[in-house]
């Protein structure tokens, strides 16, 4: 079965080294801080309010 | 299986969610676990939340001013997906938790699926497009960029962040108004039809199910099955509670390894695991059962 084949196929492997190639990058543009300073804060639109 | 996949998703749920100070003071955990962010659907906003919401924060980086690659989050997405797919979504989600529970409930005759489904379940990814991608990067009405999703849809901010959030805080709970009750009646709605349809919210309209789902047919962890062992006699597809067929099991974008397949298989063809067994492997676990 075609998915059967496919799993044995490590592309997960290729996915997981390109994540962690991206996060590397979005850490290098400093988004995590982004992130951080919107979760910190309560999110008014998440609340129904903003 | 059941017992341990939902006492997974409780421990994991009171784990990321165990800011007793939060519920108890109507305020939010502000420190630097919020750096990182949590697997499954879980509002930063909720009194209790220790991390961040993926979405969230997908829609936080997409709201800054000119358009920036999200590289932090899709690197999340593409580690997180390449491990687990939509495992996250059976056994990490927290309002993925609260829709199984409601199903429990033993009223009504239970459905797994709404009419129409081959047409609704790509109401996921309309919802992704729509609402957390365009939504979240145009200048609707030419004033600030909104996170759309959270805004007028996600039930799991309503459920987690809202709710307890004026419930302990009388200030914010002055402020609610006609969006409030919009995202109140929405998150009741799918609540309700929780307790006839299984997870309706994961089937057709959950944006991050969308994106683990892409990562299904190829992530880590995988329901295997051995085609030699097995007798098709279809209670695999009879206990599936999204009614995947065999073929589709594990390679399709809603199969949230929830194991009931697993379980069902009267000759053990089917198991969730990291990586296909060997035929040595196989053969002790064979003898050994």
């Amino acid at each position: 079965m075609g998915f059967w084949k496919s799993s044995r196929k490590p592309i997960w492997l290729l996915g997981l080294f390109a994540g962690i190639l991206f996060v590397c990058l979005g850490a290098a543009e400093d988004q995590f801080a982004v992130i951080w300073q919107k979760a910190v804060m309560i999110c008014m639109e998440c609340i129904g309010i903003g | 299986m059941k017992r341990v996949r939902l006492a997974v998703q409780l421990l994991f749920t009171i784990a990321t969610n165990g800011y007793l100070y939060g519920f108890l003071h109507g305020k939010i955990y502000q420190g630097n676990l919020k750096y990182v962010c949590v697997p499954g659907l879980n509002c930063y906003s909720c009194p209790g939340a220790f991390g961040s919401c993926p979405m969230g924060a997908l829609q936080a980086l997409l709201n800054q001013r000119g358009f920036h690659v999200p590289f932090g989050i899709l690197g999340f997405f593409f580690v997180v997906g390449s491990l687990l797919g939509r495992f996250v979504c059976g056994w990490l989600c927290p309002f993925g938790l609260v829709q199984d529970l409601l199903h429990k409930i033993p009223i009504f005759h239970k459905k797994k699926q709404l009419p129409f489904h081959h047409i609704l379940k790509y109401g996921k990814y309309a919802i992704l497009v729509i609402f957390v991608i365009l939504g979240s990067s145009l200048l609707l009405g030419g004033f600030a960029k909104v996170p759309a999703f959270c805004k007028y849809i996600c039930p799991s901010g309503t459920l987690f962040g809202a709710l307890p959030l004026l419930t302990a805080n009388k200030m914010l709970r002055s402020q609610a108004g006609g969006l409030f009750f919009w995202k109140v009646g929405l998150l009741l709605f799918l609540l309700a039809l929780s307790v006839k349809v299984y997870r309706p919210f994961c089937q057709y309209l959950c944006p991050l199910g969308a994106i683990y789902g892409w990562f299904n047919r190829f992530s880590l962890v995988q329901i295997h099955w051995e085609q030699e062992t097995c007798i098709s006699c279809g209670a695999c597809e009879k206990a599936c509670p999204v009614a995947l067929s065999l073929h589709e099991i594990s390679c399709s974008a809603e199969c949230i390894r929830c194991g009931k397949c697993v379980e069902a298989c009267p000759t053990r063809c089917l198991h969730l695991g990291v990586r296909p067994e060997d035929k040595r492997q196989r053969q002790s676990r064979q003898r050994s059962g």
